[in-house]
């Protein structure tokens, strides 16, 4: 019963809904560049960059948006490296995007390492705080679980619902669709497949660093080694979960951190007691394996994806 | 800009292109060694005397480099197929927790039968942990890079639960760690004296045997064709999935003996500091040796000189250790790049 008594307490789906954030954000990033028909694998290690860039931002003296800012700007330049390597060049996606992961990771410890050489606790940052949005927050539970959360939580819900209404209801999202599914016929449109593929990678690795910095600036309040730990791939599994739709891929996050939460709460009950603590642990990863076994059957992969484009190859 | 295939590309493009490759490598490990505020020669020339310096250096390296030759030659052989092996390290850690499991008094043997029977074990330890991704990917299409990557997390939680809990060595001290492997189940030194235990040469021999099959057997044939275009291979009568699943096993074995090569040659018990992410350094390991399973030698050597001599590094200049990964980083897309660029020339329109 103590499952039923977690799973109404409001504070348990404010958690949810607070660890759901950084991953919408970067699901939402690897959503776009993989409708575009690029798989960007860069995800953990550009999460990484976000996190630290930002955190760093705000840590010289920067305001807390600047930082933020600061975490998507540094995205953007892995995912330009991303995009230059595997879009004109049309190198492997999964060489250059594990390349990209683990230079992100490593540059961002040796920048860690030079700033900070002394340091062996993590300075903690003023990070952003709850903005309770009047009215709405007063509604019992959801008031508590979507109401009274950090503005970027709320940003992230804001990106999820432009990135449906650019990809859906735009121009630029029909011809963003039409290159993952069939490039020459953006190519017979008159219209730049390079470019519209490197705009989705360079765009979604932004938002990639928003969900890493979303890790420093509005949970953790600080910046240490491993904090990422898996989560970009896990987006990965959710970009597949949400069949590649915005709304859906929304829901999946929201789904899975709630899972996340119920386990970590779960780990201070009886039943925490008798389990080892890293059973509990390993749930979200297996239970991203089981969601892609789950939504293989039916999914509908954007049909070029990974298919590099070269002008005039048939 | 478009890419035009290169007809003929001569020895000065073949050549040039990786040697600028390594160019831009040393570039940057310098641009990066002025960033840390050390004087960059300085940098390198202290990298290359721990990598390669002394006796005591060039051994370290050896040893470094035995796990990647192993995990190098995993990810060699399933890239070759196009499966996209990205679990090397829950592999190698299954290999060595089976390595362990028979190997501290459970099964009591002469050495050489223990030997071989831990073998057997750790590579089929290794084998099993990346068939359910395989039989994903066959049976149900599931990506296997998600697969393969999240369960590395899930198996060293896995082991780190098994160090805590039955697999505990109660003499430990409270550290999490198994007990030690009996003496008769060690891999000797290959020169008594010398800190370079069989392990290696036992990986010299994988990679001969792993460049025969993929070079003088059918199996061999068949990884490259269904590697080249699965959809061509099975026309050709190619059972694809059976080749796929084979591929796995062979994978997963390699990546499972890095793991008994690392507990019976060196470490000795099992800890949750066995691979410093040996399982994903592999991956380079085989992209620099552009899968070929000898080239996976040099590549391992030169990977592991550049970890071993970034470490020495370290200590003496101050410079951060994760100089090393940026270096490969950057040697990984960089030589990749070049490669490319050797078969093709990039043109305007």
């Amino acid at each position: 019963m103590e499952i039923l008594d977690i799973l109404i307490s409001a504070s348990f789906w404010a958690a949810a809904v607070r660890i759901a954030s950084p991953l919408i954000f970067a699901t939402l990033g690897e959503l776009i560049c993989e409708r575009a028909g690029v798989l960007n694998l860069g995800i953990e290690g550009i999460m990484v960059v976000g996190a630290f860039a930002g955190w760093m931002a705000v840590y010289s003296g920067a305001d807390l948006w600047v930082g933020v800012g600061v975490a998507m700007g540094a995205g953007m330049l892995f995912g330009l490296l991303h995009a230059i390597l595997s879009v004109p060049f049309g190198l492997s996606q999964h060489v250059v995007g594990l390349g990209i992961t683990l230079l992100a990771t490593a540059s961002t410890y040796f920048a860690y390492r030079v700033a900070l050489p002394e340091v062996t606790n993590p300075p903690r940052i003023e990070a952003f705080k709850e903005l309770a949005i009047p009215l709405l927050s007063d509604i019992p539970v959801i008031g508590q679980a979507l109401f009274t959360q950090t503005p970027l939580t709320y940003l992230a819900f804001v990106t999820a619902a432009i990135v449906a209404f650019v990809l859906y209801r735009t121009p630029l999202g029909l011809a963003l669709r039409a290159v993952g599914e069939n490039p020459h016929s953006v190519e017979a449109q008159g219209l730049s497949v390079t470019g519209l593929r490197m705009g989705a990678v360079i765009v979604g690795s932004g938002l990639m660093g928003v969900g890493g910095a979303f890790l420093t600036m509005s949970a953790f309040n600080s910046f240490f080694f491993e904090m990422v730990n898996g989560r970009g791939w896990i987006c990965i599994a959710l970009v597949v979960f949400g069949a590649w739709k915005p709304g859906k891929a929304l829901l999946g996050a929201l789904l899975f951190a709630a899972f996340d939460a119920l386990q970590i709460r779960l780990q201070q009950t009886s039943l925490g007691a008798d389990i080892p603590y890293q059973i509990f642990l390993m749930m979200p990863y297996l239970l991203s394996i089981l969601a892609l076994v789950v939504m293989s059957r039916r999914a509908e992969v954007p049909a070029a994806l990974m298919v590099p484009f070269n002008k005039g190859e048939r | 800009m478009r890419l035009e295939p290169v007809a003929d590309p001569g020895w000065t493009r073949t050549l040039g292109l990786p040697a600028l490759a390594l160019g831009g490598t040393v570039a940057i490990a310098m641009a990066l060694a002025l960033i840390a505020g050390s004087n960059p020669l300085a940098v390198l020339g202290l990298i290359l005397k721990g990598a390669v310096g002394s006796k005591f250096a060039l051994l370290e390296t050896l040893n470094r480099a035995t796990p990647l030759i192993f995990t190098g030659l995993a990810v060699a052989v399933a890239f070759r197929a196009k499966l996209w092996n990205i679990g090397a390290e829950a592999q190698l850690y299954m290999g060595a927790l089976l390595a362990v499991v028979l190997g501290t008094g459970a099964v009591a043997l002469p050495s050489v039968l223990l030997i071989p029977v831990l073998m057997a074990a750790a590579i089929t330890g290794g084998a099993l942990m990346l068939l359910g991704p395989a039989f994903l990917k066959t049976r149900l299409g599931v990506d296997e890079v998600v697969t393969t990557l999240l369960l590395n997390f899930v198996m060293i939680l896995v082991v780190s639960m098994l160090l805590e809990g039955p697999m505990k060595d109660p003499m430990g001290m409270g550290w999490p760690k198994s007990e030690r492997l009996v003496p008769d189940a060690r891999l000797p030194r290959i020169v008594t004296g010398l800190r370079l235990h069989w392990g290696f040469g036992l990986a010299l021999i994988c990679a001969v045997l792993v460049w025969v099959m993929q070079t003088r057997t059918t199996l061999g044939y068949e990884i490259r064709a269904v590697g080249l275009n699965r959809r061509a291979a099975a026309f050709a009568g190619i059972p694809v999935t059976v080749v796929v699943i084979k591929t796995a096993l062979i994978s997963g074995g390699l990546a499972g003996l890095a793991g008994f090569s690392e507990v019976a040659g060196l470490k000795g018990s099992l800890t949750l500091d066995l691979s410093p992410g040996f399982g994903y350094t592999g991956i380079i390991v085989a992209m620099l040796a552009l899968l070929n399973p000898l080239g996976v030698i040099v590549s391992a050597l030169f990977v592991a000189g550049i970890f071993v001599g970034a470490d020495s590094m370290s200590r003496a200049a101050g410079v951060p250790t994760y100089i090393a990964d940026i270096l490969l980083a950057s040697a990984l897309l960089l030589m990749v790049l070049a490669i490319m660029l050797t078969r093709f020339r990039v043109v305007r329109g």
